[in-house]
C-alpha cells in the first residue's frame, strides 16, 4: 500500500518534471526572462521545513536566516529580485510530500531545506525527480548523502561526523569511563545514538546503559531508574530539545549527577526553558557554528543584522540558513535562473560563509567535517568552539 | 534483564505508583461518564489538558515562580488545584451541554456521541495549539523535591507521596459520595436503568451534568498534580495520558470507581516493571500486552464490578 502510494508520488513528480523542462525549453527560445521559478525579472525560491509544530523553532531559525539573506540581496542595485515562499511541513514527513508537490507545481527555482532528516527522506526524491536544487541547512542523517542525488546539498557535516565526534569528545576531552546513551527512536535520534554507541565502543568507553524513549511520554522514570544505579560520567541523549528538557530535569531530580550531553537537535534556548536549572552544565554538539560571540567581522555583521531584523539573536542553524540561501543567491547573481543551471553553479560553489567554508563534495555533503560544542552556563547558551578547542567548565 | 528488574524493583515500584495514581484520577472521569451514559468521553483528555493550562495560568497571574514551603506551599497547591478543578469542571460541563446533550435529546446513537466526543477533542486541542503555541510550556517549580528516605533503590520523594496520597484520598471521597449521598444514589440509579430512574423521580439531566462536573473536577486535580510533578504542559499533553487513563479504566473494570484507581496503579507498575526488564522502548508494548491478557481471562477487568452494583 505504502509502496504503491510512493510510486504514485514519484510518477506525479516525474510528470511535473516533464512540464517544468518543457517550460524551460520554450523559454530558451524566448531568450529573455528566466524559466522555472522566474517571471518578470524575479525568481522565487522556497523555504521548506517546519514553521509550526513541536520543533518548529529550528525551522524558524533557518527561514529567518534565509529572509535576511534575501533582503540583503534585493537591497543591492541591479540584481534579479528574489522572492521567498515558505512551505510549512510541521516537521512531518507525511506533510512534507504534499508540500514538496506544491513547491514543484509552484515552479520554485531552488529550495532552502528540507530542514529535518525525516522529511528530507520523503521530500528529496520529489525534488530530485523535478530537478529542483535543494540546499539543507540542518538535515544531518548520513543516509541522505548516499542516494546519488544530483540536486541535493547540505551546508553542515552529517551525523556520521557528529556521532563519532561526540563519542571522541566524551572519551578524550571529558575523560568519561562510563556513559549512558539514550535515543528518542526517531530517524535522527536513533542514527545519532547508534553512531555514538559504536564509536564509544571503539574508544574503549563502557556504555553502561542503552535506552530508547517515547518523546511524547510525560514520565521518563523507567529511564532515570536505569541510569541512576549505573552512575555514568556522561549521559548522552540523541533527540530533540523538547524531550531533552523534560529528560534532563527528571534525571537531575532522580539524583543522576553525570554530565548531560546532547546533539544539535537539543541546541535551542527552548531546551533551557524546559530543563530549567537542571539544564546548566549541559553540553550540546552541533555541526553548525554559532554566530553569537564570534570575532570575525563578517560573522559579527550577520549577527547584528539578524538581531536588528528579528529582534532576537541568531540561533541554531540561522547562520546555516543564511549561507544556504547565499549559495543559491550567488548562482542567481551569476545570471542563473533555471533550476538546473542554479544546481550546476551551487554544486561547484566555494565561498566563506558566516558558519564555515561552503564547498560541497560530489555527493552533496559538505567537504569539511567540523563539529562545534556549546555549553549551557547560567541559563544561557555559551559557544565553546570546535571540538579541538572546546574546554567545558565542569 | 532479571538483574535489572531486581536492581530497579523499588524505584520502579514507587515511580509506577506515582504515574499510576495520575492515570487513575483521569480514569475515574472516563469510568463515571461511561457508567452513567455508556459513552466514552474521548474529550476527557482535553478536560485534563485545560486543567494543566489553568494551573499554569494561576501561577503566572500571581507571579509565583519559585519553590515555596510551609503554609505558602499549601496555599499555592490549593490555588493550583482549585483553579484547575474549576477550569476542568467547567470544560466538562460545557462539553456536556454543547457536544452531548443536544445529541441525547434527539435520540442520536451512541456512535454519533462518540464521534462528537472525538470532534470536541480535536477542536479543543487545536484551539489551544493556536492560542498557546505548539511548543512545550514549562510550569515553574512550586515545591522543592526533597527525598525523605530510600527503600532499596527507590527514592521516597515528597512530590511523589503527594500525588499518590491525593489520588487515594480522592478515590475514597468519590466512592463515599456515590454510595452515600442522594445525588450518588441518583447516579447509581441512572447507571442501572435510566428509564426506571426517571419514573422514580430522578432528574437525569441533572445527574448527567453532575457526573461530568465530578469527572472534570477529578481531571482538574490530576492536572494540578501533573503540573507539580512534571512541571510542563502542551496542547497535546492529554493525548497519550488520556489513552493510558482509558486503558486503566478498562483494566480495572470500566464503570467501577475503585477499579479505575486500581487499574491506574496496576498499569503504572506494569509499565515500569516491563521497561526495567525489556528497556523503555518496550514500555507501551508490555503495558498493552498485559491489558489484552487480563481482558482475555477477565473480560470485565480486574474488579469487574459495574457502577450500578457498587456497594459500600
Amino acid at each position: 500500500m505504502r509502496r504503491a502510494y510512493s510510486r504514485g508520488l514519484v510518477a506525479a513528480a516525474a510528470a511535473s518534471a516533464l512540464v517544468l523542462s518543457a517550460c524551460g525549453g520554450s523559454n530558451d527560445n524566448g531568450g529573455s526572462s528566466g524559466s522555472g521559478g522566474s517571471s518578470g525579472g524575479s525568481v522565487t525560491i522556497g523555504f521548506f521545513g517546519a514553521q509550526t509544530g513541536p520543533n518548529a523553532q529550528l525551522g524558524i531559525n533557518i527561514s529567518n536566516g534565509a529572509e535576511l539573506a534575501i533582503e540583503q540581496h534585493n537591497a543591492k542595485s541591479g540584481v534579479t529580485q528574489v522572492k521567498l515562499t515558505k512551505y510549512d511541513t510541521q516537521g512531518d514527513p507525511a506533510q512534507a510530500t504534499n508540500q514538496a508537490k506544491k513547491a514543484v507545481s509552484d515552479k520554485v527555482a531552488a529550495i532552502i531545506g528540507p530542514a529535518f532528516s525525516g522529511e528530507s527522506k520523503t521530500a528529496d526524491p520529489i525534488f530530485e525527480e523535478a530537478g529542483i536544487p535543494n540546499v539543507s541547512a540542518s538535515a544531518t542523517a548520513v543516509a541522505l548523502g548516499q542516494n546519488g542525488w544530483k540536486f541535493w546539498h547540505r551546508v553542515l557535516a552529517n551525523d556520521g561526523v557528529q556521532g563519532p565526534g561526540d563519542a571522541d569528545f566524551i572519551a578524550k576531552t571529558l575523560n568519561a569511563k562510563t556513559v549512558a546513551v539514550i535515543d528518542d527512536q526517531s530517524e535522527y535520534g536513533k542514527g545519532l545514538g547508534d553512531a555514538v554507541r559504536k564509536q564509544l565502543a571503539t574508544d574503549g568507553v563502557k556504555v553502561a546503559v542503552n535506552d530508547a524513549i517515547n518523546p511524547d511520554a510525560s514520565s521518563f522514570s523507567s529511564t532515570v531508574n536505569k541510569v541512576k544505579p549505573a552512575n555514568p560520567d556522561v549521559v548522552f541523549f540523541a533527540g530533540y530539545y523538547s524531550t531533552a528538557g523534560k529528560l534532563v530535569k527528571q534525571l537531575r531530580d532522580g539524583g543522576v549527577q553525570g554530565t548531560f550531553m546532547s546533539g544539535d537537535g537539543s541546541l535551542d534556548a527552548e531546551f533551557i526553558k524546559g530543563g530549567g536549572a537542571a539544564a546548566n552544565g549541559a553540553l550540546l554538539s552541533c555541526p553548525c557554528s554559532s554566530a553569537v560571540g564570534s570575532t570575525d567581522p563578517a560573522v559579527q555583521k550577520f549577527a547584528t543584522d539578524y538581531k536588528a531584523k528579528f529582534n532576537v539573536d541568531p540561533a541554531t542553524y540561522s547562520a546555516e540558513g543564511f549561507d544556504a540561501t547565499n549559495a543559491v543567491l550567488q548562482a542567481i547573481d551569476a545570471g542563473k535562473t533555471d533550476p538546473s543551471d542554479i544546481n550546476d553553479f551551487v554544486t561547484k560553489i566555494d565561498f566563506k560563509g558566516v558558519s564555515k567554508q561552503i564547498k560541497f563534495a560530489p555527493n552533496g555533503d559538505l567537504a569539511s567535517d567540523l563539529l562545534f560544542i556549546t555549553e549551557v552556563k547560567d541559563g544561557k547558551l555559551a559557544f565553546l568552539g570546535d571540538t579541538t578547542q572546546a574546554k567545558p567548565s565542569a | 534483564m532479571w538483574n535489572d528488574f531486581t536492581q530497579q524493583f523499588w524505584s520502579s515500584t514507587i515511580d509506577g505508583l506515582t504515574n499510576g495514581a495520575i492515570y487513575g484520577l483521569v480514569a475515574m472521569g472516563y469510568t463515571l461518564v461511561y457508567g452513567v451514559l455508556r459513552l466514552i468521553n474521548f474529550a476527557h483528555s482535553e478536560v485534563f489538558m485545560i486543567g494543566t493550562f489553568a494551573a499554569l495560568g494561576a501561577l503566572t497571574l500571581f507571579g509565583i515562580d519559585s519553590p515555596q514551603s510551609g503554609l505558602a506551599l499549601v496555599g499555592v497547591l490549593l490555588l493550583m488545584t482549585l483553579v484547575a478543578m474549576a477550569a476542568s469542571g467547567g470544560t466538562a460541563v460545557l462539553l456536556e451541554r454543547v457536544a452531548y446533550r443536544p445529541l441525547r435529546k434527539r435520540g442520536a446513537s451512541r456512535l454519533a456521541a462518540l464521534i462528537s466526543a472525538i470532534g470536541a477533542s480535536f477542536f479543543l486541542q487545536e484551539v489551544f495549539a493556536i492560542w498557546q503555541g505548539r511548543d512545550q510550556l514549562s510550569i515553574p517549580r512550586v515545591m522543592n523535591k526533597d527525598v525523605w528516605f530510600n527503600i532499596g533503590s527507590g527514592q521516597v520523594r515528597n512530590d511523589k507521596v503527594l500525588v499518590i496520597v491525593a489520588a487515594i484520598l480522592m478515590m475514597l471521597a468519590l466512592d463515599r459520595f456515590v454510595n452515600t449521598t442522594r445525588l450518588g444514589r441518583g447516579i447509581r440509579a441512572t447507571a442501572q436503568d435510566p428509564d426506571t430512574a426517571v419514573l422514580m423521580g430522578v432528574n437525569i439531566d441533572r445527574v448527567v451534568l453532575w457526573t461530568f462536573l465530578i469527572g472534570g473536577i477529578l481531571a482538574g486535580l490530576a492536572a494540578a498534580l501533573y503540573g507539580v510533578f512534571f512541571e510542563l504542559t502542551q496542547y497535546n499533553v492529554g493525548f497519550l495520558l488520556g489513552i493510558k487513563a482509558f486503558t486503566a479504566a478498562v483494566l480495572g473494570g470500566i464503570g467501577n470507581i475503585r477499579g479505575a484507581l486500581i487499574g491506574g496503579l496496576v498499569l503504572g507498575l506494569i509499565e515500569n516493571y516491563g521497561a526495567s526488564i525489556f528497556g523503555t522502548q518496550w514500555l507501551d508494548v508490555v503495558a498493552f500486552s498485559v491489558l489484552v491478557l487480563v481482558l482475555m481471562f477477565r473480560p470485565t477487568g480486574i474488579l469487574g464490578e459495574n457502577l450500578q452494583r457498587a456497594r459500600v
